[in-house]
């Protein structure tokens, strides 16, 4: 496997963000914000804040393999094991006084001076967010999105279009500034940019051999999630994007001699991204594509409307649907693609990003005639997740798809 | 005559198959795993070869499958467990069929098709429930010989019920039930149908189901608790506890058999490797 020589930038474009945080912190030169990774990030930009994303800051701990360190002290505060282990690794790290951005001189997460989640992705978000907020004494705002959606109805975006709408005085308030309308849309611009750049990086793998996999596509969406309503992002996808159509136009393939290629529904294990990643490779099998990683490369955003553009991105995201528009997404994922397996990863602190739980893998099959399996395991608490398990579970898997493989072909020499 | 030879290195026991050109068993062997997994691979191995009546310069090569398939050095080849069993199943077994493998530390659901290619599986979660350690803790618990239990679950006259899914917990509940005065043989069946209540959550039981593993073969109690749980035709194959050494000696057979069509073969490029 060679790695992409875009993960120079990368690195450059996520190392600046980094420090630009540190400095709001701790020189003060921007208030600070915390957004969830799918909240209302333009309209924190546009009024001049530095945005910090727990969830980033968590899967560092977990892709560090740090936070089975934390998760015990926010366990003993009476925060289960059995929900987001996103949460209870940032709190446990807060309450153990480190963090990963140590390297940036930040001795904790970024002190922040307002809190804004949004609970179309789970509720969570919101507890988590509350914790802090009675800790730090810090204004808690978010967005109460309706969740398990159909089809997004326009007074579904009328109710969060209203709810966006009234963040902005709170949010002007601590700012210590107006919004300025045409900082707005600067920022939406970036978003849209961000959002049809990603989606492309991404949709390169339609291509045979595929430039790049699930596992890459896990760590080169950064950007995409953290300096959303940055120009900074879209510089650095177009470098991405050069790279990867140069790939595709070589015939470079991101794992060698691909010969299966499956699609990923589910957080990644962050812990164990490099060993799975090795482990599909070993198996010349490439993870092309998943829900995960094109859940940022958000549609419709609109710098002309930009309350009803946002509202409407943030409803239509995979996550906050209900199961039947869920199928059909994967269904077009599956055709796209044009894989040979789906892997649902049963997330055991993540039950919204589990779609195992109410028969939908068993429906895919059905529907689309397609093999899936399930692995179980965690986003970052790695006690939840079997090696030796996980390793039969995937091998057996690529042996059962590759035996119909060879099975079809022999039926068709004859 | 060319011979083949499988070796399942699983997390409890190692066992080991040798087969002829044809598939015939001609000798199988077991022997506990322990910490050292390559060692009890060389034990089952120098074991089967002695009951077979064969030596290493007969066997044409030899396939290693289950938990430590990749600590033989002398393997030729390796298929996972969930491949070897339904390999070895489907030999005795037409399909369609759903193979209920029930381990020392794991419990297999594997679908296969009537041609014997396999559809799906599913494995448990990662919990010793529903596998045989929660027999081992219980027959501890009750202060008998994990090879008594069976024998002494057939004396149960009272239908007891073990109700928590935790392997410790069961047996803290099973320490309840006995300090009020339950008997060992309605609290061992009560363990059985504990376990068979764990496996047919695993997946849909129906059709023709094949149960194997070391549990089948020393429990046949758990065979009829399954057949009285499941919609289907219950069908024992032969040498339940090896059947997946030999799938992996079948496995070796294949490779062997496609080795030589791609040898000769003017249209290689076929065949898939």
């Amino acid at each position: 496997m060679s790695e992409l020589t875009s993960t120079t930038a990368l690195r450059a474009t996520m190392d600046a963000y980094y420090r630009s945080l540190a400095d709001a912190a701790l020189r003060k030169t921007a208030p600070v914000a915390w957004c969830t990774s799918v909240g209302p990030a333009e309209l924190l930009r546009a009024l001049g804040f530095a945005v910090h994303f727990p969830e980033n800051h968590a899967a560092i701990m977990g892709a560090a393999r740090t936070a089975n360190r934390y998760l015990p002290l926010a366990h003993a505060q009476g925060y289960s094991q059995d929900i987001c282990s996103y949460l209870t690794s940032d709190i446990g790290a807060y309450l153990a006084g480190e963090s990963p951005l140590e390297a940036y001189g930040l001795e904790r997460a970024p002190a922040p001076d307002v809190l804004v989640f949004n609970t179309n992705q789970c509720r969570d978000v919101r507890d988590w967010f509350e914790w802090y907020g009675r800790e730090l004494g810090v204004p808690v705002l978010g967005l109460h999105s309706p969740r398990a959606i159909d089809d997004v109805t326009e007074s579904d975006i009328d109710a969060v279009t209203m709810q966006l709408e009234a963040l902005v005085a709170p949010l002007e308030q601590v700012a210590g500034t107006r919004l300025d309308d045409a900082r707005l849309r600067a920022a939406m611009r970036a978003s849209r940019d961000t959002a049809g750049l990603w989606g492309a990086c991404l949709e390169t793998a339609s291509a045979r051999p595929a430039p790049l996999t699930f596992f890459d596509g896990s760590v080169h969406m950064g950007p995409a999630v953290v300096l959303r309503g940055s120009d900074d992002a879209p510089a650095y996808y177009r470098t991405l994007l050069a790279e990867l159509e140069q790939r595709v136009e070589n015939r470079v393939g991101a794992v060698p001699a691909e010969t299966l290629r499956l699609y990923w529904d589910g957080m990644p294990v962050w812990g164990r991204l490099r060993a799975l990643s090795t482990m599909f490779a070993e198996f010349r099998t490439a993870v092309v594509a998943s829900t995960y990683c094109n859940s940022w490369a958000f549609s419709g955003l609109d710098p002309a409307e930009p309350w009803r553009s946002v509202a409407r991105a943030l409803l239509e995201l995979f996550i906050a649907r209900s199961e039947a528009p869920k199928e059909r997404y994967i269904a077009r994922m599956v055709e796209f693609y044009d894989v040979d397996g789906v892997i649902f990863h049963d997330c055991r602190t993540c039950s919204n990003n589990s779609n195992t739980r109410y028969g939908m893998p068993g429906r895919i099959t059905e529907r689309l005639g397609i093999p899936t399996l399930v692995l179980d395991g965690d986003v970052n608490d790695l006690r939840c997740f079997s090696d030796e398990q996980a390793r039969t579970n995937i091998e057996g898997f690529v042996e059962q798809l590759t035996d119909a493989r060879a099975a079809t072909s022999a039926r068709g020499s004859r | 005559m060319n011979y083949y030879a499988g070796v399942d290195s699983g997390s409890w026991t190692t066992k080991a198959a040798v087969i002829d050109g044809e598939g015939h068993v001609l000798g199988t062997a077991v022997t506990r795993s322990g910490a050292d997994l390559t060692a009890a691979a060389e034990r089952a191995y120098e074991m089967v070869l002695a009951n077979s009546g064969r030596t290493r310069a007969d066997i044409e090569a030899v396939w290693s499958t289950g938990f430590g398939r990749n600590t033989i050095p002398f393997a030729d080849g390796s298929r996972t467990e969930l491949d070897c069993h339904g390999r070895g199943v489907a030999h005795y077994i037409k399909g369609p069929l759903v193979v209920v493998d029930i381990g020392g530390q794991d419990a297999k659901v594997i679908r296969l098709d009537a041609a014997g290619h396999r559809l799906s599986h599913r494995m448990n979660r990662k919990c010793a429930a529903g596998t045989g350690s929660f027999l081992d803790e219980i027959a501890l618990r009750l202060g008998i010989d994990i090879g008594d239990l069976n024998a002494l679950g057939r004396g149960a006259t009272e239908n007891l019920e073990l109700s928590s899914f935790c392997t410790v917990f069961a047996g803290t509940e099973l320490l309840t039930l006995i300090r009020s005065g339950k008997r060992p043989a309605d609290l061992a069946m009560a363990a059985y149908r504990s376990l068979v209540k764990r496996i047919v959550a695993m997946d849909v039981l129906e059709g023709r189901i094949a149960p194997t593993g070391g549990v089948v073969a020393y429990h046949p109690i758990m065979v009829e608790l399954i057949g009285a749980a499941c919609r289907g035709e219950v069908v024992v194959p032969p040498h339940p506890q090896e059947i997946g050494a030999f799938g992996a000696a079948l496995a070796a057979l294949a490779a062997c058999e496609t080795q030589d069509i791609a040898d000769t073969s003017d249209t290689a490029e076929l065949v898939q490797p």
